[in-house]
């Protein structure tokens, strides 16, 4: 136990001399997650992104409260209002409230945000596991199939699968899932191969344990941390690009808000009512921002090599 | 090499495959007429309509266009300029500037201009690239009227209006690029400064920019092309947003218009096209490694 401290110790002053101060009070036997929650939080900006996050899910959960009309409901005698007290970022050219589309689109962003990540985690990090673990011919088709999407811009790929699918919201997450997937494969997959080459997966075979076992218990969550970041980051460029699908009316259905057919809705009235297309892109900006600074501090409390760098 | 061969083959009949599930959707709720299938060969069996189309391509026919009802090949060749004209501009525009205020960062580091580069190129990379289109139109267009707000002249016929029309969509298609390219060339640089044989220059008492140049930014560079490759596909990702802001008649808008008209034939050349430049590009980046690094050769 004392020994795991002092090896803690050495490898905190050789990269972070600053935060060393407080260590003595931290006893050893704190385990590895604490060790990285510290870090986490003794970056600035990673706080900032995760309370940004938090209000984030928060806003989302909290719409039908937190907005002060129907984010649907039409109002033709209230139509391209400028900000006012009773409309705090005016209206749209249907009279609907923005500021009640804003914090609903906030529940759309974080739902195709999950959703497709949580998609292209679970098919792509499988998809990973097993090439890596059976090797040989597998290995070449999957990533040679990882390969083929990846030389085609993700974007281009959700635009396309969307197209196919229809808009909606479970269309844009299967079609965001799908572009995702290669980048969550190749991460798992060079990962396992480099865990594979550890010994305790040699004594682990040698104990005789079943493939599905090993891949689940041993591999898997060795891999885990780098994942956590690609995974982290991922979110923010799924909802980038879930705005751009909106943007371009692929995405997202019409009557729902969502922050990039906001922008492109309110792109028409730029000239007399800019918020309407300012709002919904701050805040797909500041969210982004919180996910690449979350990333950013995991990478940091994950990554020792890279502390206090990025 | 031969792994990129490798890559460079499959990689065309996946990205077949998606357009061809297009093709199936376009059948269903397209309702054309049968003769009209029959023209286009639509009537045939997936399969068949997939060979022949790949038949086609080897003979460099992309098929006919739905919509336009002319050859995609022209179509392509009408718009494929202008794409390409703005992607490389954004491309050496984004790779000089974010190597260039990556290596300032890393020099200066903790001073005032690291601080504000930083958190520029920060929120460089959280900005939608449509928005801050929209956003550039907003201010240099509407407000003090210095660009147009969009459109497309080629430069032959005026090379002033097309460089007033161009540098608004070429800083938003690089913007992105030279964020995160200016934040990895800063991780790198500054990791490679650590290294032993940069101290060993320093004491060696060579002077500031044969460190900088010779010793340090040559070696960190060598993560930041991995990067740039990567900028190739996020910058013709990217064009079709920016493309459609800007109104800019390049591939981009060429593929969201075919998408909307379910015109699959421009579909399937648009995206083989886009897929043919990225794995070029990567393949010249691949191999700009050994210039990089004389330590890597290819088997």
């Amino acid at each position: 136990m004392v020994k795991k401290g002092q090896i803690k110790k050495n490898s905190k002053s050789l990269s972070n001399e600053d935060a060393s101060a407080g260590f003595e009070k931290s006893p050893p036997r704190h385990g590895e997650l604490w060790w990285i929650v510290r870090v986490f939080f003794g970056r600035k900006l990673a706080v900032i992104g995760l309370v940004i996050i938090l209000a984030m899910i928060l806003t989302a959960i909290l719409a039908p409260w937190l907005a002060p009309y129907q984010p649907n409901k039409m109002d033709m005698t209230q139509v391209l209002q400028q900000p006012s007290w009773t409309h705090l970022l005016g209206t749209d050219s249907v009279g609907r409230d923005n500021l009640s589309r804003v914090i609903y689109g906030a529940r759309v962003s974080l739902m195709v945000a999950i959703g497709a990540i949580g998609m292209s985690a679970i098919i792509g990090e499988a998809l990973g596991l097993i090439a890596a673990y059976f090797g040989g011919f597998l290995l070449q088709i999957i990533m040679r199939l990882t390969d083929a999407l990846m030389a085609v811009p993700m974007l281009l790929i959700a635009l396309v699968i969307a197209s196919v699918l229809g808009g909606g919201l479970k269309n844009v997450i299967i079609a965001l899932g799908i572009g995702m997937i290669p980048v969550q494969c190749r991460m798992m997959c060079g990962q396992a191969l480099t865990i594979q080459q550890n010994d305790y997966i040699l004594a682990a075979r040698s104990m005789g344990i079943s493939g599905l076992r090993m891949m689940l218990r041993h591999i898997f969550p060795n891999a885990f941390p780098p994942l956590m970041i690609v995974t982290t980051v991922g979110l923010g460029a799924t909802i980038l690009a879930e705005a751009g699908l909106s943007f371009l009316g692929v995405g997202i259905l019409p009557p729902e808000a969502a922050w990039g057919s906001m922008i492109s809705d309110g792109y028409k009235f730029i000239l007399t009512n800019p918020i309407l297309s300012f709002a919904p892109g701050i805040c797909i900006m500041l969210v982004v921002f919180g996910f690449n600074m979350m990333g950013d501090g995991l990478r940091d409390a994950l990554d020792p090599r890279l502390r206090g760098i990025l | 090499m031969v792994f990129l061969v490798m890559r460079l083959l499959p990689g065309d009949p996946l990205t077949l495959f998606i357009s061809q599930s297009q093709m199936a959707s376009g059948q269903l709720t397209v309702e054309q007429l049968n003769e009209l299938r029959h023209k286009f060969g639509l009537d045939k069996s997936l399969s068949m309509q997939y060979i022949d189309w790949i038949g086609g391509v080897l003979h460099g026919d992309l098929g006919m266009s739905i919509f336009y009802t002319t050859e995609v090949s022209t179509l392509v060749a009408e718009r494929m300029p202008i794409t390409l004209y703005l992607g490389m501009l954004a491309f050496i525009f984004s790779s000089l500037l974010g190597i260039l205020f990556g290596v300032i960062c890393a020099i200066r580091r903790g001073k005032w201009i690291d601080a504000v580069i930083t958190v520029v190129a920060n929120i460089g990379i959280t900005i939608p690239s449509f928005w801050f289109g929209i956003l550039l139109i907003y201010v240099f267009s509407l407000q003090f009227h210095w660009f147009p707000t969009g459109g497309y002249t080629s430069p032959f016929t005026d090379f002033g209006l097309n460089m007033r029309q161009v540098i608004m969509p070429v800083f938003c298609l690089s913007l992105f690029s030279i964020a995160s390219l200016t934040r990895q060339t800063r991780a790198s640089v500054l990791e490679v400064v650590r290294q032993d044989y940069v101290r060993t220059a320093w004491s060696k008492g060579l002077s500031e920019r044969v460190i900088v140049f010779r010793h340090t930014i040559k070696n960190a560079l060598i993560p930041v092309v991995t990067i740039i490759g990567v900028q190739v596909s996020l910058i013709f990702g990217g064009s079709v947003l920016v493309e459609t802001v800007f109104n800019i008649p390049g591939m981009g808008r060429l593929l969201t218009q075919a998408v909307f008209q379910h015109d699959y034939m421009i579909v399937q050349a648009g995206v083989l096209i886009v897929a043919v430049v990225v794995v070029l590009s990567n393949l010249i980046v691949d191999i700009s490694y050994g210039w990089f690094d004389p330590r890597i050769r290819y088997g």
